[in-house]
């Protein structure tokens, strides 16, 4: 294997802010909001770096979709030690919709452009939670997927992935070119350094639009409403056991 | 609101009488007009006065014992803290700032009750300047919750007493750790403070919003307050000096077959000017107590864990010329690594010392000393505490950030044993007033707390002290601010 890895990054709410749900319960409030890397994003990137540097692969290209801002992910990616960046140029009501059908569709066209013999995303994201592009971008290709990936070895034009699973973890042998999800486990990402983040600055990123790919971006979901989850209410202390028992027969427990 | 007088209430109240004949702290907080004012400042839900808030907000991770507030308040701005202070002022009630509760020296404890000013829902980032490599953080943000905000940026700032501490209490207790040999301690690194005086006045120690990198400009306020243990202020800000994150990291271990030979490696080392992050020494005692603990199997001598940050370039030249001082003072197994995983592993014994001295005594609880004396008497006061320990038959495993001269006696103590904790109280006495003969100090990086307020006079003198005590009356004329703490005051 020697070929060029293409790394998804999402540009997401950073995962120590309290997020607040718009007073119109249209969405959350995203606005002077701080934004960084989906961790499971950071995870990729940094597998993607570590094969670089083992010599496995030649180049890494990261990707990600979205309006001016997502080239801040792009730059962190490059520090980490991407070579270059294709920010897909999505804004507006595009952006709003923009979910993993539309992204599968863009990574595979540009999986083929890119003549990329591995694809590598997060596992998920910390904002939608879906779950889902990683497997409809190997779909779309007709690529084998690992998804779920705590582990990742090279052999000879083969990967075997270890996968964590419900029951614990599953180990699978699949051809090049494939697309992989990282899991938690699959590594520690490394920090971007100042002279790394000065370097960043030099590399290229290239704007791509999505019609250029052929991607139509109509979304076939629309949000309804977004809601907080309800508020803990307040718990009742009682004396005696009879007191427990009339008070779970009261709410219709028992 | 009404309140049912349980027994909890009535203790405070029978406490509050006993105050009016014995005391000067002269209202009840329990008065209805200054709980419903402290509502009406911090919102409903920003008072407490549940009995488990309260305990919570009385302790820290010392052996000091519990002495909870009266009551507990959150305020979310500066503001609030303010109209708090000048409310608990006009009532000659005391205040206790708490940041996270990880204090080593019992520096919360509420020991004439009062009002703790819990300051965890402030938590901002207020203002980050990349390029001029500062910050500004209000109580709530932890050094893990900062660093974890900067990690885009490849900032950080790299003073780490171990727990994930408030910043602003980092200032408070003038805290240190493992690599101020090579980045400093909290003394160095506070650039500004915003600090509500105890009769609500707003202070900026170096001017609202001023972050040059030095000043020459009058007297240095900011300094006055770190270290202060909330004695003169609570601090609602901190502006911290950020530091480039290393590019690369190695990590070493060598075992020495005496203390001596260990901390010579260390002056020499110094002296050579490698710019060494982390320097730290376990003794033999900490070495058998990791092995078991960890399944480990180092050698159990004095041994040294350094860590190196730098260029590529530069951390092999680092490392070479440590691994030459290591082997001119008969050290062996000198080992380093460089990727995490094996960082880790080199440095496991480091890392679970706390635990390891525990594990010795399954049961008991665990003391750390905190002396810190010019590094070339170390070996002498090491060796002399040593025998201490044995003669007195104390378990102290020592670990110690050698580069500063400054080391902590692990003791691990029956809490039910009187006797012993008789010998612990002597012991830890003994050790002060050794580290003060040989020019050093009583408390290198914990703080002086309720424990160590004689020993804070013994080591300033009189002129000093006077000092201090002159300072004390000049910002807080009716010792409002965490009463108790860090000086004895003649009226106490």
């Amino acid at each position: 294997m020697s070929g060029r890895v293409l790394v998804g990054v999402k540009r997401v709410i950073d995962y120590a802010v309290k997020i607040r749900v718009k007073p119109d319960n249209s969405g959350v409030v995203t606005d002077g909001v701080k934004h960084s890397m989906n961790p499971f994003c950071e995870i990729a990137v940094e597998e993607a770096v570590k094969l670089k540097e083992k010599k496995l692969v030649k180049e890494v290209v990261a990707v990600s979709c979205g309006p001016q801002q997502v080239q801040e992910t792009i730059r962190t990616a490059l520090a980490m030690g991407a070579d270059r960046g294709i920010h897909v140029e999505v804004s507006g009501k595009d952006y709003e919709s923009l979910g993993p059908l539309q992204v599968s569709k863009i990574m595979a066209a540009l999986a083929k452009k890119e003549e990329a013999q591995l694809l590598i995303l997060g596992k998920q994201a910390i904002d939608d939670d879906c779950n889902q592009t990683g497997q409809m971008t190997a779909a779309l290709l007709d690529w084998p997927q690992g998804t779920f990936a705590s582990e990742v070895t090279v052999e000879g034009e083969k990967l075997k992935v270890v996968r964590e699973i419900d029951g614990g973890l599953e180990t699978i042998k699949i051809n090049l070119p494939a697309v992989l999800t990282a899991d938690l486990r699959l590594n520690t990402p490394r920090y971007a350094t100042l002279p790394n983040i000065m370097k960043a600055k030099k590399k290229k990123i290239t704007q791509v639009k999505p019609s250029d790919l052929g991607v139509d971006l109509t979304s076939r979901l629309q949000v309804l409403r977004v809601d907080e989850p309800p508020q803990r209410q307040a718990g009742v202390k009682v004396e005696t056991v009879d007191d427990l028992v009339s008070k779970l027969r009261e709410c219709g427990r028992i | 609101m009404t309140v049912k007088l349980g027994v909890t209430m009535k203790r405070l109240l029978y406490r509050n009488c006993f105050k009016l004949t014995h005391c000067r702290y002269s209202t009840s907080v329990h008065q209805d007009s200054v709980l419903s004012a402290f509502r009406t400042i911090c919102g409903e839900d920003g008072v407490s006065l549940g009995q488990a808030v309260r305990e919570q907000h009385g302790k820290d991770e010392s052996v000091h014992r519990c002495r909870p507030p009266d009551v507990v308040v959150f305020p979310r701005s500066v503001e609030e803290v303010s109209a708090l202070a000048k409310l608990c002022h006009s009532h000659h009630l005391p205040i206790i700032p708490f940041g996270t509760g990880t204090g080593l020296e019992g520096g919360v404890s509420a020991v004439k009750g009062g009002v703790c000013f819990s300051l965890r829902n402030m938590e901002q980032v207020v203002d980050l300047h990349q390029e001029d490599f500062d910050v500004t953080v209000e109580p709530g943000v932890t050094r893990k919750g900062l660093n974890s905000y900067l990690r885009d940026t490849g900032l950080w700032f790299p003073v780490d007493p171990g727990a994930d501490a408030s910043l602003c209490g980092m200032a408070a207790t003038s805290a240190s750790g493992t690599n101020a040999v090579r980045y400093g301690t909290m003394r160095e690194n506070v650039l500004n403070l915003e600090v509500v005086l105890a009769d609500g006045s707003i202070l900026h120690t170096a001017g609202r919003g001023r972050r040059p990198r030095k000043t020459a400009a009058g007297y240095n306020l900011t300094n006055l307050f770190v270290g202060s243990e909330g004695t003169l202020g609570v601090i609602t800000k901190t502006t911290l000096r950020l530091y480039g994150l290393p590019e690369a990291v190695v990590s070493a271990v060598c075992s020495f077959s005496s203390v001596q030979d260990a901390v010579d490696s260390t002056v020499q080392i110094l002296q050579a000017g490698v710019p060494i992050a982390r320097i730290e020494f376990l003794d033999d005692v900490m070495m058998e107590a990791c092995n078991r603990f960890s399944g480990l199997s180092y050698p159990v001598s004095p041994t040294l864990f350094l860590e190196f940050h730098g260029s590529q370039q530069g951390l092999e030249e680092q490392v070479h010329t440590a691994e030459e001082i290591t082997q001119s003072n008969r050290g062996s197994d000198f080992q380093w690594a460089q990727d995490t995983q094996s960082r880790e592993r080199l440095w496991k014994a480091r890392h679970d010392a706390w635990y390891a001295a525990q594990a010795l005594r399954p049961g008991c609880k665990a003391y750390s000393t905190d002396v810190c004396v010019p590094v070339s008497r170390l070996p002498q006061i090491i060796v002399e505490t040593k025998e201490d320990l044995i003669e007195n038959r104390l378990t102290g495993p020592i670990a110690g950030h050698v580069g500063d001269g400054n080391f902590h006696c692990l003791l691990v103590v029956d809490p039910n044993d009187t006797e012993e904790l008789q010998r612990l109280h002597l012991f830890t006495d003994r050790l002060a007033r050794r580290a003060l003969a040989l020019d050093g100090t009583c408390t290198g990086e914990h703080g002086v707390g309720l424990g160590k307020r004689a020993l804070l006079c013994e080591e300033v003198g009189p002129v000093a002290m006077r000092l201090m005590q002159g300072l004390k009356k000049t910002l807080d004329p009716g010792n409002l601010m965490n009463p108790g703490k860090v000086l004895q005051l003649e009226t106490e």
